[in-house]
């Protein structure tokens, strides 16, 4: 043979898993590393109490992570996910102050949760329209429908067991096992089953996957409806938490969940990250919050810290794939 | 070689008009060529033949400045030029028309040629009138009378547009004009037209590389015919002075042999029985049967119908009437996921768009289109997935540092390995494959076709598609022409030769097989 063929050169650091593990650890290293430098800077930092508040105050960010990085994964994205919960937490606690069984109080937003990605995912998969678009226009429905029928009243007097997020169960609090079983069941899950690898395999190529036998409509379809059940169990986490529930969700919510899949690893363009990623990533969004206060820093600064945050996973992401697809490149 | 591009060349009358000498290229992993010579004087036409593979779009792709060569020079009229763009090389008078004709159809013929360098009549306005009146002159140049400076191009037939990219190149006082397998596309009437506008070409002085693999048209058309495989410069050969069957030998070398083993296989039952499919606008009425161990090679232009069929066969675009039988039992495929679990698997022509899930690992990309199989409770067995994939990098000597790999980080072959490796997990009775080993390198296309070899051995039947006709001929049992839409002649292996092959192919009169 005149022509010669030569084998891609090896590197250390090969395999997906590896190097999505390896974007994991960095988040781990960021979260212990920023706790060690803030502790130094303001001891009262690292106190028990501050530490159970934010991952308590965070776990429902984290929760409905895992579905938004299915989502992205998948190749689509999601921005009604906010305004979601927004409407399951005052659906769950009116029926509980309208004195409805506690189970149903907690269960209607799962189901609810489902069926409103499920009619999103349909859409997206059959209609063929942009994720984008579809849920920019339920973000509106769901806004300004959640305002006008509660007319911006507040949700006071929850009976005393509705507040789920209260129970512990070993002296583990309920919102990080929440948190916790959400995330290494639906990694398990991604991981190791045939419909999580067709998630991968519609996100990184629709037409190959369907070239394989894979649907990539009925994944999509299935992936929104995923992603419903885990913003209704955030919703939960959100709801059960306050003892008021306001008509509005915290500014910009949808906004963290997308930068905790993004900063975990989720690649953007789809195809490629993990839900133990996200995770981690929202908690050390989380924690990046509260530093700032401790360390003193306008709040203000929060959103730009977040948004550079966000910039710098993404074209990092970007930069990787480039470098791999120069290396990949053949005549 | 030290100096490549102070190359000092006296200018002289004699000298051809566009040289290259010794030009060196490779591209990671791929030595695209090695040591490469090539000239063209004015008022010739100078073929450059190979397969697909064989170097020719890089060489092109260097002369018209799109690709730097990593050592060689390049000389215009005598003088040593470096071209970092193709605006580098039209500035030198060298033009090139690709296969992708690259004009806006929502504008006129005149505007279209005019693009970018539009006569101006001050402050920047374009002058309509003098626009117009050289696009008639050049029209009148090369005696077109059926084409007028005011017509949209995207009216016109794909012959008509290749006109106006012909007459844009003349614009620019092109005195070097590449054209790219400019006949792909045309019809025969075209075909004629386009070298009539060749041979004015000529006697006006262009120099012409004219790049195609249809031995007729070379004899046609060209006076010289350079020949390149592998990358390397096989020999030039004054038209006049050479015959088919040397070229052919050339082109191929002794590789017929080596590249193409396919073995003997007992043929079995029909595996795939179709009659009379039609899935408009491209398959009409086709009727065809493969059997177990039979390789089948599709012909056929581009353009043919040939790659429409597969894709209904393979249910992704069905067939609107006509039925499928499969092993004997009538089916209906309605889509791939159907189609695979039928035992169809299906090797698509653009591996990168449809082939290949790049962000993947090798290790996913494998078991991809065989989950089911590896999957007990809806849990991967991911032991029995990782032995599998071992096993396929195995036998397809997949060059990856390990099956952990991210697929689209591997060469063109590698990936094309890969593509068709998964689907053996499936145990498929239906192997369709359309251009297995376009793009990837010689020893990459050996291991493919022995695979073929080895799975009609096993008792797969095999439909492949091939552009390269040797391929087809070299592999296949029995050859299938199609022609628009429609098969048109079939040739046992002993009757296919590629004079009656490409004769079925072009629609010729001396069509010796039986038609189908």
């Amino acid at each position: 043979m005149s022509a010669t063929a030569v084998a891609s050169p090896a590197s250390p650091l090969t395999g997906a898993w590896r190097r999505l593990a390896s974007q994991e650890a960095l988040l781990a290293v960021a979260i212990v590393g920023l706790a060690i430098v803030v502790g130094l800077i303001n001891p009262r930092f690292l106190a028990t109490r501050n530490l159970a508040d934010i991952l308590l105050g965070n776990a429902y960010i984290a929760v409905a992570a895992v579905g938004m990085s299915m989502v992205i994964i998948s190749g689509n994205i999601d921005i009604s996910v906010g305004a979601l919960i927004g409407v399951l937490a005052t659906v769950s606690g009116s029926l509980a102050v309208a004195g409805a069984p506690i189970l149903v109080s907690w269960l209607v937003p799962l189901v609810l949760g489902v069926a409103v990605m499920a009619a999103q995912g349909a859409v997206v998969a059959y209609l063929r329209i942009p994720a984008i678009v579809v849920t920019l226009g339920m973000l509106s429905i769901l806004k300004g429908g959640l305002i006008s029928v509660t007319g911006g009243k507040w949700i006071t007097d929850l009976p005393q067991n509705f507040h789920l997020a209260d129970l512990s169960l070993f002296g583990v609090p309920m919102p990080v096992i929440i948190m916790v079983l959400a995330t290494a069941l639906a990694a398990l899950w991604m991981r190791h089953s045939p419909r999580g690898r067709a998630i991968y395999a519609t996100g990184g190529n629709p037409e190959a996957a369907r070239l394989c036998g894979v649907n990539p409509q009925r994944t999509v379809l299935m992936v929104f409806a995923l992603h419903g059940f885990f913003a209704g169990l955030a919703s939960l986490v959100y709801a059960t938490q306050l003892r008021v529930i306001q008509s509005t969700t915290p500014q910009g919510l949808e906004l963290t969940i997308i930068t905790a899949a993004v900063v975990g690893g989720v690649s953007i363009l789809g195809g490629v990250g993990t839900v133990v990623g996200s995770t981690l990533a929202a908690i050390l969004i989380a924690e990046i919050t509260s530093a700032l206060v401790f360390i003193n820093v306008s709040p203000y600064w929060t959103d730009a810290v977040r948004g550079a945050l966000i910039l710098a996973t993404v074209i990092a992401d970007i930069l990787r794939r480039q470098r791999r697809a120069a290396q990949g490149w053949k005549r | 070689m030290s100096e490549p591009w102070e190359t000092d060349a006296a200018p002289s009358l004699a000298a051809p008009s566009l040289q290259v000498r010794d030009i060196e290229k490779t591209f990671p992993g791929v030595r695209a060529l090695s040591g490469v010579s090539f000239d063209v004087r004015a008022g010739e036409v100078h073929a450059l033949l190979g397969e697909n593979g064989a170097g020719k779009s890089t060489l092109i792709k260097i002369i018209s400045g799109v690709y730097e060569p990593d050592g060689g020079s390049i000389l215009v009229d005598g003088r040593s030029v470096r071209f970092s763009s193709p605006v580098d090389a039209r500035r030198a008078g060298v033009a090139t028309i690709y296969q992708e004709l690259l004009l806006f159809p929502e504008l006129t013929v005149a505007e279209n040629i005019f693009l970018g360098h539009a006569p101006l009549a001050g402050a920047g306005r374009v002058d309509w009138r003098a626009m117009r009146a050289e696009a008639e002159r050049l029209l009148a140049a090369l005696e077109i009378d059926d084409l007028s400076p005011d017509q949209v191009v995207g009216a016109l037939t794909v012959g008509n547009r290749q006109r106006v990219e012909i007459l844009r190149a003349l614009s620019y006082d092109a005195r070097i004009l590449i054209m790219d397998e400019p006949t792909a596309a045309l019809t025969e009437a075209d075909v004629t037209r386009l070298f009539d506008v060749v041979r004015r070409l000529k006697r006006r002085g262009v120099g012409v590389v004219y790049i195609s693999h249809r031995l007729d048209e070379i004899f046609a058309i060209a006076d010289r015919v350079t020949v390149l495989r592998d990358g390397a410069f096989v020999g030039a050969r004054e038209v006049a002075g050479t015959n088919a069957a040397e070229l052919v030998q050339m082109m191929v070398g002794r590789r017929i042999d080596n590249l193409f083993p396919k073995t003997k296989a007992p043929i079995g039952a029909p595996v795939l029985e179709a009659r009379d499919l039609v899935r408009r606008p491209l398959t009409k009425g086709v009727s065809l049967t493969v059997r177990a161990g039979e390789i089948v090679g599709l012909a056929g232009l581009v353009g043919s119908g040939r790659s429409e069929l597969a894709q209904t066969l393979f249910g992704i675009t069905p067939s609107e009437s006509g039925d499928i039988r499969l092993n004997g039992g009538s089916v209906r495929i309605d889509s791939p996921e159907t189609a695979r679990a039928k035992g169809v698997a299906y090797v698509p022509e653009d591996r990168g768009a449809q082939g290949l899930v790049r962000p993947m690992s090798v290790l996913h990309n494998f078991s991809l289109a065989a989950l089911g199989a590896f999957s007990h409770a809806g849990f991967i067995d991911r032991a029995s997935e990782r032995r599998m994939a071992e096993k396929g990098v195995a036998r397809f000597s997949v060059k990856t540092s390990s099956v952990d790999e991210i697929a689209g980080r591997l060469s063109g072959g590698n990936q094309q390995k890969i593509v068709l490796g998964k689907w053996l997990a499936n145990n498929p009775r239906l192997l369709i494959l359309d251009e297995p080993t376009r793009g990837i390198d010689v020893g990459a296309k050996a291991e493919i076709h022995r695979l073929m070899g080895e799975l009609a051995a096993e008792g797969v039947a095999i439909l492949m598609i091939s552009s390269e006709l040797p391929e087809v001929l070299g592999m296949s049992d029995r050859v299938l022409v199609m022609r628009e839409g429609r098969l048109v002649a079939e040739f046992d292996r002993a009757q296919a030769t590629s004079e009656a092959v490409g004769a079925a192919m072009m629609g010729g009169a001396s069509s010796a097989g039986k038609a189908a």
